[in-house]
């Protein structure tokens, strides 16, 4: 027993679960990490990071093959070719729709903390506040002035670059230099500004690609390949920097293919005592103990977890006591924006890829703003010139033509929405046993969708897009909306609440279950609103304070 | 139905005389193709090559056929197309050596490449019409399926020189020859600069 018996065992090794092993590891415990896919060493492993794009077959694209062996993925843009193996495999571990969820796992070393589009957002004192405020859902059991320093502490780390904007919408953080807007992005700023005033802003996106050197790894390199893996270890990922610096302690271990199939509950102690894991490659079972477990298996796998635990106390599993466990499913509901040309830049360019945009704060439903729903969007866009790629849809054939689209075409500006979905009761997910994944394990059932308060925002996604660019000076401004389904957003919340009443909710204001107070859920589960920023930021305050608590508990005997 | 009676169908199909036997059985004959192991026979890929010189042919820098877009494009027919485009991709050979036979009484690989300019013009005036007529139909369905976002279109075949000039851009400025020669490519650009200045006959960036 004693070779499998830990301090501390972090489930998944995402955004989350990296977090938990640093500051886990740093606090001085023995940590086992179980990841259930394979390993990814950094660097070594991003094997098509540095291929130049005749180097692939197909350019990028799909195949049929893809097509068919990713029925889930194949809907938006992750299926390609370049980083397949970075998403999980659909017909491995399948999951049933009964409502249409489109779910885009990574099921590997880093999880999607490799893949992520890097957008790093505070929430503000309103995002805590408004459940309560609106009467929806149950009020979160932390305020903004909680997760400040947190903030704080995990920007620093990762390396966050924005600009410091002063906004009450957005608060500022602890900033690298920002990125750089272009010329035509610096000129619908200025437009905007002119016309919304102080009522609503256009700042540069704030991002996990650092700008200037930071520990070992070396500033953003502009090429824009970031869901390769990057050589650089230019934005944040588990391999770039959580794990390195959980692997200095050492104090850490790392398991790969190890699938946790349930937390072990002691009746006696009501605390959970360890993990039984399934070996991926094996499929032979084994039993992990340690004081603390921390679930960063991403939301969904998260719950799945919890869900298949202590049935025996529980039937519908580890912190179900309060009927909120798989509940309020959520997500940000997107494909809603406009686009349109920029004329009087015709004599200025950029050099190099910028991996980051533009972002508009939510404005709506703030500041005497009142709609006709609750809650509300933000925008992340960006500015460029026309590539060759225009010309296919463009008349033309010859030589006159090839030399016309080898130069840069019209600058465009195009903006997109990400609208804040309610955490709904009845959006739901459960455990389906009639259905078995690769590994005979009983897989998810999903039962959520956006509702009216999500199709009302959707509108004013769509029209204020519109009459944003227009005022700001862009021309031929078209819209589109698109794919009003959940999931992706690739942004899973909720299913095991954080809360101020175990009877309301799956975690307590610390993200631990209520039922097992050594049990911490610090990824997209513990969610109780979901706001409208990008919510990884979130998480890795969240898992910091969290982890903070779990030792200063553990060693006051506590837990 | 036998195969003389198929012959007279098809020429009854696209619109025109009889050419002679010959032509349309061009299935196992150079230029032409029955299945989409066929593109790679050399004679296809050399005919796809000339599409794609035609469409972007050497100017100040490499055209399509030194950037090998004949080949890629059979591979991306065999393994990224639907049965479905892959059936009206192959049909585009015939249909353009049928269209230059009509007019120059010749092969495509006969004509001149003046001939082939004026011919993939009209092949691509074609295509547009083709995609108004398409777009106005979907419009004309979506508007009757409005408030249920569970209805998809059908889907539709691409047409044959929609996918030759996509797949002749695509294959060429993402070629080694295309992304080097005709754009400037640059693998690590090492920092960021929004605003410098541009002048007119400066190539554009290639993608990474």
């Amino acid at each position: 027993m004693s070779a499998n018996t830990y301090d501390a065992i972090v489930i998944g090794s995402g955004i989350s679960g990296g977090w938990a092993a640093k500051e886990l590891t740093e606090k001085g415990l023995k940590t086992i990490m179980l990841e259930r896919g394979r390993n990814i060493e950094h660097v070594k492993d991003y094997v098509n990071a540095t291929k130049d794009p005749w180097q692939f077959e197909h350019r990028g694209g799909r195949t049929q093959e893809m097509i068919k062996d990713y029925p889930v993925l194949k809907r938006d843009y992750p299926l390609n070719e370049t980083n397949l193996d970075y998403w999980a495999s659909d017909k491995d571990s399948p999951y049933v729709e009964v409502k249409r969820f489109d779910w885009f796992r990574g099921y590997h070393v880093g999880g999607r903390s490799l893949t992520w589009g890097r957008q790093s957002y505070r929430w503000a004192d309103f995002n805590f506040e408004e459940n309560a405020k609106d009467g929806i859902a149950v009020d979160w059991p932390i305020r903004y002035k909680d997760l400040d320093p947190w903030y704080g502490y995990v920007e620093k780390f990762a390396g966050i670059s924005g600009n410091k904007d002063g906004l009450p919408v957005l608060p500022d953080g602890d900033f690298m230099p920002p990125m750089e807007m272009n010329c035509v992005e610096k000129d619908v700023a200025g437009r905007f500004k002119d016309y919304y005033k102080q009522a609503r802003s256009l700042i540069i996106g704030r991002t996990a690609n650092i700008t200037v050197p930071h520990y070992a790894r070396t500033n953003c390199q502009y090429r824009n390949k970031c869901w390769l893996g990057c050589p650089f270890g230019a934005y944040f990922s588990t391999q770039s920097s959580t794990l390195p610096a959980a692997v200095a302690t050492g104090n850490l271990t790392v398991r790969p293919w190890s699938i946790v199939t349930k937390i072990l509950y002691d009746k006696d102690t009501k605390k959970a005592k360890g993990v039984e894991v399934l070996d991926a490659e094996t499929n032979q079972t084994y039993e992990y103990f340690a004081k603390i477990v921390f679930v960063n298996a991403s939301a969904f796998n998260s719950t799945w977890i919890l869900m298949n635990s202590a049935t025996d106390i529980w039937p519908d599993g580890l912190g179900s006591s309060g009927g909120e466990l798989g509940h309020n499913v959520m997500d940000h509901h997107l494909g809603v924006g406009a686009s349109g040309t920029v004329e009087g830049f015709e004599d200025r360019y950029y050099f190099g890829r910028r991996a980051n945009g533009i972002y508009i704060p939510r404005y709506r439903n703030l500041g005497g703003d009142k709609r006709e729903y609750l809650r509300g969007f933000g925008y992340q866009g960006s500015g460029s010139r026309e590539g060759w790629s225009s010309g296919i849809a463009e008349l033309g054939v010859g030589g006159a033509f090839k030399d016309a689209i080898t130069e840069p075409g019209k600058w465009t500006m195009g903006i997109g929405g990400f609208g804040e979905t309610l955490p709904y009761h009845e959006n739901k997910i459960t455990l389906d046993k009639t259905v078995k994944d690769k590994w005979g394990l009983p897989v998810l059932s999903f039962d959520a969708e956006i509702k009216d308060n999500e199709k009302k925002m959707r509108l004013d996604m769509e029209n204020d897009a519109k009459e944003m660019l227009e005022a700001a000076g862009v021309k031929n401004v078209k819209t589109h909306s698109s794919n009003p389904f959940l999931g992706r957003g690739i942004h899973e919340m909720g299913t095991a609440r954080m809360g101020r009443d175990p009877k309301t909710s799956v975690l307590n204001g610390w993200n631990q279950v209520w039922d097992a107070q050594n049990v911490f859920v610090t990824d997209g589960a513990c969610m109780t609103s979901a706001a409208c920023q990008n919510p990884s930021l979130t998480y890795m305050a969240l898992t910091a304070r969290a982890a903070d608590h779990a030792v200063s508990e553990l060693k006051k005997g506590n837990i | 139905m036998n195969r003389r009676d198929a012959i007279g169908r098809v020429a009854l199909l696209m619109g025109g005389a009889v050419i002679g036997a010959e032509f349309f059985l061009s299935g196992c004959r150079p230029n032409g193709a029955s299945n989409v192991e066929d593109l790679f026979k050399q004679a296809n890929v050399d005919f796809l090559n000339e599409v794609a010189e035609t469409i972007l042919p050497a100017t100040s820098s490499p055209g399509g056929k030194a950037a090998g877009v004949g080949q890629f494009m059979a591979v991306m027919v065999r393994d990224c197309y639907t049965p479905m485009d892959q059936k009206s991709f192959i049909e585009g050979i015939s249909k353009l050596n049928y269209a230059s036979q009509k007019k120059y009484n010749a092969k495509f690989m006969d004509i001149t490449p003046a001939q082939r300019t004026e011919l993939l013009i009209a092949a691509d005036k074609e295509q547009k019409d083709y995609y108004k007529q398409l777009y106005k139909k979907i419009e004309a369905d979506m508007a009757k399926h409005k408030g249920d976002i569970k209805y998809t279109e059908p889907d539709q075949p691409n047409h044959y020189f929609k996918m030759m000039k996509e797949m002749t851009l695509l294959g060429f400025f993402t070629s080694e020859v295309g992304a080097t020669k005709a754009l400037r490519y640059i693998e690590t650009p090492g920092h960021y600069d929004g605003c410098m200045p541009y002048k007119k006959g400066d190539k554009a960036w290639a993608d990474a």
